[in-house]
């Protein structure tokens, strides 16, 4: 309360807080902004926290700060060059959207990748969740203090990264999987490069098992915290690894198999506990799991071409370019015009290591989409955060916020 | 505009009464009902199809066709494992729509995106707000009327 003279009174000031306490019912609160910078949000997300004390009484996201356009991006872009994008929507999970974008638009133009494409497609994508799940333990393990595991994870993810180098030519940005099959055919002696990594990585998992699973403050940090009910998940949208923490055995890859998934055999991990150490528990057994999913791909790889037998869609092989006609054509038709895919739309998903990400497209008969809508899976988790932490202690929040293992990119997109 | 072979269905069947037009394409099926009816769609393919999940909730801009635009709803059973997809075509000027988020809590966000996105107001919502841009930002970015470089229209 300020006068004309520009001083406070004090009488205003008391006056001003008799009438707070009538409105709140005689109950302080604070209102504080967690973020749009704070560490463990991972990202820009500002969370407005209503505290009465410690306890949180209202929590309300916001999101938006790392939009940047992509769907209006993806309708001004011809469809094989919409891949690069999807890197950079869930950037800890590049090759997941790769996927997904790959397989709506082949669906639209009822594409069959060849086997070896497939195959290849499943061992990278489970590359992929063994990353993203590493860079969610070790910085979640830092978020509720221990230091450690980070190191260790970031040992294994490095080797993934350099899988990925030697797949693709790049680290992070992969856009490896492509309209119609791979960019490029498995690089010489990819082999040896992934066996010395799934045999070694179930040792390297236990390692890390030994850091925390039966730490007394790590459990102490994460038993019984971040409850929600499943009822409450399904209603607002939650996807993944927090379903199959209340005990709910869903999962794109054995429900909808996509990309010959079906012929892998593999577990779908569930508990019934559904707090922050049951999700810990389920992801690194899906690590395992996915561990299991790359040895039988490494050991079944089928031979053969690396991209379907569709000369107008797929990039001519280089040699054949620079002898034949047809493919010289074919290779300038689709890089200067791109190539006209069928009206329609469809809506594909796929497992991400986040949960559900889903593509609709959109085709109108042209070059470009006529509309794609992403359904990242960290916007629908993250609608869910005011239930899971309301009433909750603050000092919990970290906690609950890491064991929902959200990118932003993904959510404002 | 049912085809005959959708007759049979019985998420067509359920809804037959205020289903305006029904497609089966890629293993897809899509129904369409009029903007005044999806309370009422939605509501009954949540308690007799069982359709648990609000999988999202997309805008489409057929502009310069009329109606001009689409709000498309996919749905998922969890227990049936079968996805469908809600369609409902909403004119281009006032363009507006019965929030569901009575019927699908998860509705919320991305009824609040497309709000943003493309301008269709969601009737009765909880909180109108814009969700990806600035709260002062004018127009509606998806809409193939705005330019995809510079900053107005």
């Amino acid at each position: 309360m300020v006068n004309e003279t520009g001083i406070t009174s004090s009488i205003e000031v008391e006056e001003d807080y008799e009438r707070h306490l009538k409105d709140t019912k005689g109950v302080r609160t604070m209102v504080l902004n967690m973020g749009p910078q704070h560490p463990s949000t991972h990202g820009v997300l500002r969370l407005l926290l209503e505290l009465d004390g410690e306890e949180i009484l209202k929590a309300a996201p916001e999101i938006g700060y790392l939009h940047t356009g992509i769907e209006k991006e993806f309708e001004a872009k011809l469809y094989q060059q919409g891949v690069t994008l999807t890197d950079r929507i869930d950037y800890l999970a590049p090759l997941s959207n790769n996927l997904v974008y790959s397989l709506a638009a082949e669906r639209l133009l009822g594409l069959e990748v060849p086997p070896l494409a497939q195959w290849t497609r499943v061992m990278l994508a489970e590359f992929t969740r063994l990353n993203s799940h590493l860079v969610w333990l070790g910085t979640h393990a830092i978020d509720i203090g221990a230091m450690s595991v980070f190191l260790y994870c970031f040992r294994e993810r490095e080797e993934i990264l350099r899988i990925f180098e030697m797949f693709s030519g790049q680290r992070m940005m992969t856009s490896y999987f492509r309209i119609g099959g791979l960019a490029l055919p498995p690089p010489r002696g990819w082999q040896k490069r992934v066996k010395d990594f799934v045999d070694v990585f179930d040792s390297r998992v236990d390692e890390y098992e030994e850091l925390l699973t039966n730490n007394r403050i790590w459990t102490g940090r994460t038993k019984g915290i971040g409850y929600i009910s499943l009822e409450d998940m399904l209603d607002m949208g939650v996807t993944g690894p927090m379903l199959r923490g209340a005990g709910l055995e869903i999962d794109v890859r054995k429900d909808a198999p996509y990309s010959s998934y079906e012929k892998f055999d593999f577990k779908v991990p569930t508990r019934k506990e559904n707090d922050v150490y049951a999700r810990y528990l389920i992801r690194v057994e899906e690590m395992r799991q996915s561990n299991r999913i790359i040895k039988q791909a490494l050991e079944g790889m089928p031979s053969g071409s690396h991209q379907a037998d569709a000369p107008g869609i797929v990039l001519p092989d280089r040699e054949k370019m620079k002898t034949q006609m047809e493919a010289l054509i074919y290779h300038f038709k689709i890089v200067t015009e791109g190539f006209r895919v069928p009206a329609g739309e469809v809506y594909q998903a796929v497992e991400s290591p986040r949960g559900e990400v889903g593509c609709y497209m959109v085709s109108d008969g042209t070059q470009k989409p006529y509309r794609v809508h992403w359904r990242g899976p960290s916007f629908g988790n993250l609608q869910a955060i005011p239930r899971m932490i309301e009433g909750t202690l603050i000092a919990d929040v970290i906690a609950a916020l890491g064991s929902m293992d959200f990118v932003l990119g993904d959510t404002d997109r | 505009m049912i085809p005959e072979d959708l007759q049979a269905n019985p998420e067509v069947g359920a809804l037959s009464d205020i289903v305006t037009a029904a497609k089966f394409e890629f293993g897809e099926l899509t129904i369409e009902v009029a903007p005044e009816s999806i309370l009422i769609a939605l509501g009954r393919v949540k308690r007799d199809l069982k359709y648990e999940r609000l999988t999202s909730v997309a805008g489409v801009d057929r502009f310069p066709a009329e109606p001009r635009f689409e709000v498309v709803y996919h749905l998922q059973s969890i227990a049936k494992k079968s996805r469908l997809r809600v369609k409902a075509r909403v004119p281009g000027t006032n363009p507006r729509i019965e929030s569901v988020v009575t019927v699908y809590r998860g509705a919320d966000w991305y009824e609040r995106e497309t709000f943003d996105l493309f301008g269709i107001v969601f009737l009765n919502h909880p909180d109108p707000r814009r969700i990806m841009m600035p709260e002062d930002w004018e127009g509606h970015p998806l809409r193939k009327d705005y330019p995809v470089t510079g900053m107005r229209y």
